[in-house]
């Protein structure tokens, strides 16, 4: 069969992807997907009210920001933290490389930070003579390999061992091994003198107890606490709306965010932050800088898109998602792929937003994202607002493709013209195209499905004889 | 998205007939009929009704839709329940249009419209309180879980009626809350995405060989009927009013 023609960016990825890429990326999302089902169904009753209640925590932690933020502010100053706010990428990039400048060092080791990638801040900091090492496995094999990471948990979802093994070959990491254990090994022992020479830790952070300034961290590998054992400096980059109120109210969403995102009941490793070291611990970072991050969320919580402020990142959304499973995150050309970056990218993208209006139209509005959504974000409706959007502002990647819906609207809303289409649909072409708003590109349809034989009319018809007859 | 509505509902109802059965499945509409006559219901059709504006609200053309939308207005008026034979159009009356109204001075006429609208099947259940269908209906039938039921009571509603029935065997088959690809404009403006969705679909669903695919939304069965067929593969479909009709011949 021959692939159809295409005008949208992403349906191009997906039709043009390698099968092994496509297979590695289909697979691991739907495994995720179901170990989430199983895992969350097995140990709540009703999950779904559980996620309910998480989005309106959430909801109502945004909309009290101004009263959360300062309260998170004090309580992490109370703790000997640092607070900065910085309102875009560049000003959160300028403040770290300060800290760095001010306190002479040289090296930094990171731990998975989805800010740090939305920032830039890598090539920032390399770019002003600084050493940036990513940790966490998956986004250190980014690294070497020059990739961008396609998933917001599993950032190399579209890669599979043979090529890891290859990248650590090349890189001079062992002989090809693609035994995942070995290349575990490898890393771990290439990256554990990393963390000793390392001058600065900076980290993300998945909640901030505004009640007690609280940064939770939750990873993995523990890669997050070795970044704090041995350096001096801790850096937390953290988006304003990683808030929660209190640390009650952490339970629910540790529980949540790991069942929900890798099927998990909790993750490996989950720190409590609480200040840098007391001067009767050991050991521990002398220093610790939060840095709230805006770039753009104070815009999306004035928009009528708020709700997707609640994200907390755990991917549940892309693994479901029947589009993401078919075009991966690169296909979405930011930094948040899938279903929450439809949403997001092209909001956080500002005057940007026409480059990717066509986002929100990569969906079927199946609505298995919301149904997943661990804090209920409504992602359907709000894909169709930016939808909305972007032809109010005549944003062309936003409408390639898409037929025109005037013609349809105007048969839609004036009724002998459309009965008369129904029963002329057979001869006039326009009748049953307007009305399946196929104008333009009734081959797309074609060329992959049958039409089924026009009967426009014949229920009318019917409807009106057996009146008659009664 | 759903709104809780009085019941038992009125049997004196308004039929929304959907553009789709209007062009293409004359029969679904006419089985809808049927049905709730069979339930002694009175069914008008209002004669002037089109579509429900969804086509273009998906495709992000929403001063289209709610012209449509408006006409739809216009046409459905009083207090009478309103039945659609498709979820999808359903929520567009009861979910849809209230968002696309939301800050229109007419968004009190979409909610009235918004609470009398009833998809078929949750009609009958929840509407009616009818959870037993009489009547044989001896095959093995696939039930395609429209997405459009997400969060709805109209996927429980279909499943009660259809295990009711003497003689039926639903067959479950595999990622059954995968969407078929369809989507409306998606399905013209992501035709490789949307392929690769259908043609999935239509594997998991010949994998359990039914005699019948069934769904409660005409949209899902021209998609995965239109791969179906361009592939040969000879699945017939039905929608849930052609099987209720057709038990209650049989």
């Amino acid at each position: 069969m021959v692939s159809p023609k295409t005008f949208q960016q992403i349906d191009k990825t997906a039709r043009d992807m390698e099968r092994g890429v496509h297979d590695s990326i289909h697979n691991g999302a739907k495994v995720t997907s179901e170990k989430r089902y199983a895992t969350l169904w097995h140990d709540y009753p009703d999950p779904d009210k559980l996620r309910e209640l998480a989005g309106k925590i959430k909801q109502h932690t945004l909309e009290h920001l101004d009263e959360y933020l300062p309260k998170a502010e004090a309580a992490l100053k109370g703790n000997g933290a640092q607070v900065h706010f910085a309102s875009d990428g560049d000003k959160a990039n300028e403040i770290i490389l300060k800290i760095m400048q001010q306190n002479g060092c040289k090296k930094m080791v990171k731990s998975k930070s989805m800010v740090s990638e939305e920032i830039h801040l890598g090539p920032y900091l390399e770019k002003n003579g600084m050493e940036c090492l990513e940790t966490d496995l998956g986004e250190f094999i980014i690294q070497i390999d020059d990739d961008h990471p396609s998933h917001i948990v599993k950032p190399i979802i579209h890669k599979n061992r043979r090529d890891v093994a290859k990248s650590f070959e090349r890189e001079g990491l062992g002989d090809y091994n693609d035994d995942p254990e070995t290349i575990t090994r490898r890393a771990r022992q290439f990256l554990r003198h990393k963390y000793l020479e390392a001058d600065v830790g900076l980290t993300g952070g998945n909640f901030v107890s505004a009640e007690s300034g609280r940064i939770v961290l939750i990873t993995n590998e523990g890669n997050a606490r070795f970044c704090m054992a041995a350096t001096k400096i801790h850096i937390a980059v953290i988006g304003i709306e990683k808030l929660v109120p209190s640390d009650r109210d952490l339970a629910l969403y540790l529980n949540l965010i790991a069942r929900s995102g890798t099927g998990q009941q909790l993750t490996v490793y989950s720190q409590f932050i609480n200040g840098p070291k007391a001067p009767n611990q050991p050991d521990g970072p002398e220093q610790m800088h939060v840095i709230f991050l805006d770039n753009r969320r104070t815009d999306v919580l004035a928009s009528d898109c708020r709700e997707i402020l609640r994200c907390i990142r755990c991917g549940a959304c892309l693994n479901v998602c029947p589009v993401y499973r078919q075009a991966g995150g690169h296909a979405y050309r930011s930094v948040y792929p899938g279903p929450v970056g439809a949403v997001l990218s092209p909001l956080l993208a500002g005057s940007r937003f026409p480059e990717l209006a066509d986002l929100p139209k990569a969906s079927s509005l199946c609505g298995a994202c919301n149904e997943v959504c661990p804090v209920n974000i409504p992602i359907p409706d709000l894909l169709l607002r930016l939808r909305d959007k972007g032809k109010r502002e005549h944003a062309k990647a936003a409408s390639a493709g898409t037929p025109p819906m005037g013609m349809y609207a105007l048969l839609a809303s004036q009724p002998h013209a459309w009965r008369g289409a129904m029963v002329m649909g057979k001869t006039v072409d326009y009748a049953p195209q307007a009305l399946m708003n196929i104008v333009p590109a009734a081959q797309a349809w074609t060329s992959v499905r049958k039409l089924p034989p026009w009967r426009g009319g014949k229920f009318r018809h019917w409807m009106k004889s057996r009146n008659k007859a009664g | 998205m759903h709104l809780e509505r009085a019941t038992p509902a009125s049997r004196d109802i308004q039929l929304m007939a959907t553009c789709l059965c209007d062009a293409f499945f004359d029969d679904v509409a006419q089985a809808t009929v049927e049905v709730l006559e069979h339930l002694g219901c009175t069914v008008e059709f209002p004669e002037d009704q089109t579509c429900c504006g969804q086509p273009a609200f998906n495709a992000g053309d929403w001063n289209a839709s709610r012209k449509v939308v408006r006409h739809g207005l216009s046409v459905f008026k009083g207090d009478k329940p309103v039945i659609v034979p498709s979820g999808s159009c359903a929520a567009m009356n009861f979910h849809g249009a209230l968002l696309e109204f939301e800050k229109e001075p007419d968004l009190p006429a979409v909610q009235q419209m918004a609470g009398r609208t009833w998809e078929l099947a949750d009609y009958i259940v929840n509407g009616l309180g009818v959870t037993e269908w009489p009547g044989k209906f001896p095959h093995r039938v696939a039930l395609h879980r429209s997405c459009h039921l997400r969060g709805t009571p109209s996927g429980e509603a279909a499943l009660t009626l259809l295990n009711s029935i003497e003689g039926i065997e639903v067959v479950p088959f595999g990622e059954a809350e995968q969407c078929c690809g369809f989507g409306g404009a998606f399905s013209v403006s992501f035709p490789n995405v949307s392929k690769a969705m259908g043609q999935l679909k239509v594997e998991h669903i010949l994998e359990v060989q039914p005699e019948y695919l069934a769904a409660l939304d005409m949209g899902c069965l021209l998609h995965i009927g239109g791969i179906i067929d361009k592939e040969n593969k000879g699945l017939p479909r039905l929608h849930l009013a052609q099987i209720l009709r057709d038990a209650l011949k049989g």
